[in-house]
């Protein structure tokens, strides 16, 4: 393999673990909710930004994180709680916009809170790049890589033994059916803002050291995590991580090989020939309607 | 003769027409008349697009994309080929009629949220190969434009274009209304109320979707065109995502199905960032407040909640249960 | 003579046959009912009739033209017309505007007439709203001339769908289930309504599940049980027939 391919194949896997991750997060709220949580990406851009304040104040890095996955979260659920929740029932195209405006809502507090600056944060483990096949990765990377394997795997865990989870997984499939069996939907709904919010700030903060942060990091990374889930499949798991490694790897290729100006093209590329071809994405189970 | 001007549609129209020529009284300077013109080029959009959404019950969150397409278009050909920008108005807003035609049928057999992603994705498209391709278009920083001129004469000047978008709006309200309440127009509603029970009726759901596609896609670019040539300038700002939802969101609060109601949500959601940079840094938080604070204290719009407390009527939401 | 006629339709949906090799025809002029159980394949089947549904194997035929596989708008200009067990009134609409939408196919209108208001159109427009307020009368929702979708009754929104779908002017009217949900007052109302119905020459198919309305209508009956033809004929003979009783009826019909 040409050091090269090498070298684009690692950064694809690297960006496809971020964009993993925020499809994860559209997934799981799409699953309990049915809605599209436009502002999914701000909780990225929250995470990493929360965690370069909180070191600016002196907190060693490992706390910082944890406290800014916490206000990530919060952040989630009080959208949730006074965004979404007050609009239940209403239209998708009103959902969306809801979404949408908290997004644009979250953007300007950013900006309050911080600057328009661009920020970053020390690697975890140095920032001397390993070689493989010819190929620099970076350490940071195999955080990146490490940590979205075990979230993948805390989460399969969550969703296949735990009550809590296979409560959501319930909703997810039939909201009438879970209500009455006694599944706080409300609830479902509650906790899944909260979980796809940490998620995000999870990424956010993981490739920081590697892209920077800014008050609007989240535009991009939203929208390209959301054509990775519709990618793989919207409301799959397992979809939306195949789906985010699969347009990471195509973005690097692309812009390698093809044309580096137009990288940001080809994950909507991918998204619209999905749509066009294989509605229900690589992963998705078929959707019937019944009259 | 008075249930004739008390009918919505005559009424609407006799008050549009009023509004246009009765606001001049009140614009004192060149900025106002600006803000008029700009909501006028919006609510021509509006119009449009609020037959896609309101009245035929489908999502379009990449319609800047037309917009941006019919300007860059219309721009692109009088300033780097020196069209006369009258033809190139026209030339740019059938290619845009064109490209929806085509992409359109692909696109609309998606539903709901799916349809909702793919117009989004098409726009995304849109705005960034309109800012890669900076030979012709400028890039980034966006290029001039020339402005229009009609029969020798050159459009200048703030009075002028008020003048012009006000009686370009009247008609595109008019043709709108006109579709609305034909036979073509009852299909369309319809089609919204239940695809199922329209279909055995006798009506072609693809192709009816794929009509209104097309027009607000026109609407959308010639709003476009002219807001090029009436700027001087376009930007790729024009096309993004941000724009579509901006657009979106004036059909949605003036009120889904209600034309006028387009009308009204693009004047108040244009003048609205005028209003909230008074807010300076909140500027953002403000809108986006706004934003998320209409859709869920007025979700059905203004306008047809307005009417709902004046009949006290009940109204079912779309997609409840029974 | 046979309007309609089926010949070994299947429907399958990824393993479970909910219609399978089913052949019957439908004269014309009568009231054919089609019963079974529920599961039997009877809304199914109503939707292969209508061009919802592609069947995976087999052909329908209406009079001379095969229909098998085309979309329903073309079974509606076929002079198929049908009601929904699941109402698909257009709740965004008035009652007359929901009838009016029904004379789509006779009403012919371009782009250019539509969009500019031609003089012709708002006759013709007249002329559909007098027509759609005549079936509202037929049907008996006189009192709802100005009434919207949305505050109607449910007994009066199933006879709105069958004023709809009249204004269509069928050969073939398909009711899914219309007495579901109607007490017996309007029941016995609704049979008369299809009694008119049938005596305007329109052929008739019920799918229904109250006994009483079947036999007091029907010319004929076919009996569905698992997606095939369990038995048919009048309504007396399958009221004796012996497999009919025990997959459906029960001992006792009244």
């Amino acid at each position: 393999m040409s050091a090269q391919l090498a070298q684009y194949l690692l950064s694809g896997i690297t960006i496809g673990a971020i964009y993993a991750l925020v499809a994860l997060g559209f997934s799981i709220i799409f699953n309990a909710s049915h809605v599209i949580n436009f502002a999914q990406g701000e909780f990225v851009m929250i995470g990493g930004m929360t965690t370069v304040s909180l070191i600016g104040t002196g907190l060693p890095l490992p706390l910082a994180i944890v406290a800014a996955v916490a206000v990530a979260a919060a952040m989630g659920l009080a959208l949730e709680k006074f965004a979404v929740e007050p609009a239940r029932g209403a239209p998708v195209v009103t959902l969306i916009i809801i979404t949408i405006g908290a997004s644009i809502f979250l953007r300007g507090l950013a900006i309050l809170v911080w600057d328009k600056k661009l920020h970053t944060l020390p690697p975890f483990s140095g920032h001397r790049p390993i070689e493989i096949a010819g190929a620099a990765l970076l350490p940071q990377s195999l955080w990146v890589l490490g940590v979205t394997l075990a979230i993948v795997l805390a989460l399969s865990w969550f969703f296949g033994r735990t009550l809590l989870g296979k409560a959501i997984l319930a909703t997810s499939h039939q909201r009438l059916a879970a209500q009455l069996v006694g599944i706080n939907v409300r609830q479902v709904v509650f906790i899944s803002f909260g979980l796809s919010a940490a998620l995000g700030a999870v990424a956010g903060i993981l490739i920081t050291p590697i892209t920077l942060t800014a008050w609007d990091v989240g535009i991009m990374l939203g929208l390209k995590g959301f054509a990775a889930a519709v990618l793989g499949g919207l409301g799959s798991g397992p979809g939306a991580v195949l789906g985010g490694l699969v347009l990471g790897i195509a973005e690097t290729l692309s812009a390698g090989y093809l044309s580096s100006a137009y990288k940001d093209v080809i994950a909507f590329v991918l998204m619209l020939a999905v749509l066009f071809f294989r509605p229900r994405g690589l992963l998705g189970g078929r959707v019937t309607e019944r009259v | 003769m008075i249930s004739w001007l008390a009918s919505p549609r005559t009424g609407g129209m006799l008050a549009l027409i009023a509004a246009i020529a009765l606001l001049p009284l009140a614009l004192s300077n060149n900025y106002f008349y600006e803000v008029a013109i700009l909501v006028g080029l919006n609510a021509i959009l509006c119009v449009g697009l609020n037959l896609l959404i309101g009245y035929a019950g489908q999502i379009s969150l990449g319609h800047a994309g037309f917009f941006g397409l019919g300007g860059y278009g219309s721009a692109i050909l009088s300033a780097r080929y020196g069209w006369p920008p009258l033809a190139a108005l026209a030339a740019a807003t059938a290619a845009v009629g064109l490209i929806a035609f085509v992409i359109g049928r692909p696109i609309l057999r998606l539903r709901g949220h799916y349809l909702a992603m793919a117009t989004l994705g098409m726009g995304v498209i849109v705005s960034i190969v309109v800012s890669t391709e900076d030979g012709f278009t400028g890039g980034p920083d966006g290029m001039s434009v020339p402005p229009l001129t009609l029969a020798g004469m050159v459009l200048q000047g703030e009075r002028v274009w008020y003048w012009v978008v006000g009686a370009l709006l009247v008609a595109a309200v008019w043709l709108a209304q006109n579709l609305i309440e034909s036979p073509t127009g009852r299909a369309l509603r319809a089609l919204s109320g239940s695809e199922v029970g329209a279909e055995v009726l006798g009506i072609d759901s693809s192709r009816h979707k794929l009509l209104v596609f097309v027009i607000s896609a026109v609407y959308a670019a010639i709003a476009g065109g002219l807001t090029a040539h009436y700027s001087g300038f376009i930007t790729p700002g024009k096309a993004s995502f941000f724009h579509s939802i901006e657009l979106v969101t004036m059909v949605v609060f003036g009120g889904m199905a209600s034309t006028f109601g387009a009308v009204i949500g693009a004047a108040i959601l244009t003048t609205l960032p005028q209003v909230l940079t008074v807010f300076k840094e909140y500027e953002m938080v403000a809108f986006g407040a706004v934003m998320m604070g209409t859709m869920i204290f007025v979700p059905k719009g203004l306008v047809p909640s307005l009417a709902m407390m004046a009949r006290r009527r009940p109204v079912r939401p779309r997609g409840s249960n029974r | 003579m046979s309007l309609l006629r089926v010949q070994g339709l299947g429907k399958e949906f990824g393993g479970v046959r909910a219609v399978e090799n089913l052949s019957f025809s439908v004269a014309q002029g009568i009231v054919h009912s089609i019963i079974g159980p529920n599961g039997a394949g009877k809304t199914t089947l109503l939707n292969l009739l209508t061009g919802i549904y592609v069947p995976t194997a087999g052909g329908i035929y209406l009079g001379e033209r095969e229909l098998t596989g085309r979309p329903p708008y073309e079974y509606a200009a076929a002079g198929v017309a049908r009601t929904f067990q699941n109402l698909q009134v257009f709740f965004n609409m008035s009652a007359i505007e929901n009838v009016m939408v029904g004379r789509y196919r006779h009403e012919r209108c371009g782009l250019a007439a539509a969009l500019l208001r031609f003089p012709a159109q708002a006759r013709a427009e007249s002329a559909c709203r007098d027509a759609a307020a005549e079936l509202l009368e037929f049907v008996g929702l006189g009192g709802y001339l100005g009434a919207h979708a949305d505050a109607m009754p449910y007994g009066a929104l199933k006879r709105l769908e069958v004023a709809r779908a009249l204004a269509t002017e069928p050969q073939l009217l398909l009711l899914d289930e219309p007495a579901a949900g109607l007490n017996p007052t309007e029941t016995r109302e609704f049979e008369t309504l299809i009694g008119r119905i049938a005596a305007r020459g329109i052929t008739v198919v019920l799918v229904e599940h109250n006994m009483r309305l079947v036999m007091g209508i029907s010319d004929h009956v076919l009996v569905l049980d698992y997606g095939c033809k369990l038995a048919e004929g009048t309504a007396g003979e399958m009221r004796a027939d012996p497999r009919v009783v025990e997959a459906y009826l029960g001992a006792t019909v009244h």
